[in-house]
């Protein structure tokens, strides 16, 4: 008798829910994120050197001064981009040329 | 055709070594020819598994370096004459292994067995990349466990992208071995099930080698454990994994997940 919760609502023989079930979805959440970043270890450096290309093209830059930053938060992540841009006089627009 | 094949999982202490010797041992009991290399530089322990320890004159290292010929450094298996042993060096550090120094060595073995079964180190260090880097398939040592399930998924991610193979645009041909699996706490929810696992890791299935005190008293003596007693459960599910590696269709005998109601109420105590 002391065994009947078991056959219903799935409980392990202690009284206390199964675990295994926590640990296949706390497994499959991680796994899928930790797959996304797989293989793109450098991705937030493939950002910073494509988007200092593209500034670059318009201002002169520092490459140091280009800061890209990822923030990871439960529901959005943030992509920082911190870009330093010299004062005007070395500013070359585009369209003057 | 000579096959290599590396015992990994990322995690330690989950049983490559035992399921090196053990799949090695299954294998030369079938008549093939088979080399177990230790990988573990500066923490070996195949040659205590199998008995050898005492035996060992010239390892791996030696041999990379030069200072000995690959037959020197083999030793071969006292009660199986088609097994063969090359042992880690213990006192060198893991950085002596150089890529080219495997790939000759590999090289070679490929000329002299059918196969070359290669037991990684724990971690994602060179010893491990070392071990995968020329394997023509891979057997992942899994145990039903969250951290051991995370790093095979690390480890399948990389025998898919830093293998030779992989570099060709080929494939590792991958194979879970689930081991240390207690089939009543699965079937109470107490543990990662086999299809949990599956599901996961999306990498067929290998064989599932049962939690069991076998396994301690074969490498207590210095056996692997399907030689030391063959009717065991571990040892019949290695010779089953075994028989599959060499292309053979073996029933799975994967453990019954659902139970009658009968075993469910005797359940605790069945275990």
């Amino acid at each position: 008798m002391m065994n009947l919760p078991r056959l219903f609502g799935g409980r392990a023989a202690s009284g206390r829910a199964a675990s295994a079930p926590v640990a296949r979805e706390r497994l499959q959440i991680l796994l899928s994120h930790e797959r996304g970043l797989r293989g793109q270890p450098d991705l937030l450096e493939l950002l910073r050197a494509e988007i200092l290309a593209v500034v670059s093209r318009h201002v002169v830059l520092d490459p140091e001064k280009v800061v890209v930053r990822m923030e990871r938060g439960n529901n959005v992540s943030t992509l920082e981009v911190d870009i330093e841009v010299p004062n005007a006089v070395e500013i070359m627009i585009a369209a003057a040329r | 055709m000579a096959k290599v094949l590396v015992v990994t999982s990322g995690k330690g202490g989950v049983g490559k070594t035992t399921s090196t010797a053990a799949l090695g041992a299954a294998l030369a009991q079938m008549g093939e020819k088979v080399v177990v290399v230790d990988f573990d530089v500066g923490l070996r322990n195949l040659d205590l598994v199998l008995g050898a320890e005492r035996r060992v004159v010239f390892d791996l290292i030696n041999v990379v370096q030069g200072v000995a010929k690959l037959s020197q450094a083999l030793i071969r298996d006292k009660r199986l004459e088609n097994l063969w042993l090359l042992p880690a060096s213990q006192t060198r550090d893991k950085d002596a292994l150089t890529d080219e120094g495997v790939s000759s060595i590999i090289a070679d073995l490929r000329t002299r067995f059918d196969w070359i079964i290669c037991d990684s180190p724990a971690g994602i260090e060179r010893g491990a990349m070392l071990a995968m880097r020329y394997a023509d398939e891979a057997v992942i040592v899994t145990n039903p466990e969250v951290s051991s399930v995370r790093d095979s998924d690390r480890i399948i991610g990389m025998l898919d992208s830093k293998t030779v193979k992989a570099e060709k645009g080929e494939q590792v041909e991958k194979h879970v071995l689930v081991a240390r699996y207690d089939r009543a706490r699965a079937a109470r929810g107490e543990m990662l099930s086999i299809e949990d696992i599956l599901e996961i890791l999306a990498t067929p299935l290998l064989g599932i080698i049962p939690e069991s005190q076998d396994v301690l008293r074969a490498s207590n003596v210095g056996s692997p454990v399907t030689l030391n007693d063959a009717t065991s459960a571990p040892a019949r599910a290695y010779i089953d994994a075994a028989r599959r590696l060499k292309g053979e269709t073996v029933a799975m005998m994967v453990p019954v997940e659902r139970k009658g109601l009968m075993d469910r109420l005797l359940g605790r105590r069945a275990a």
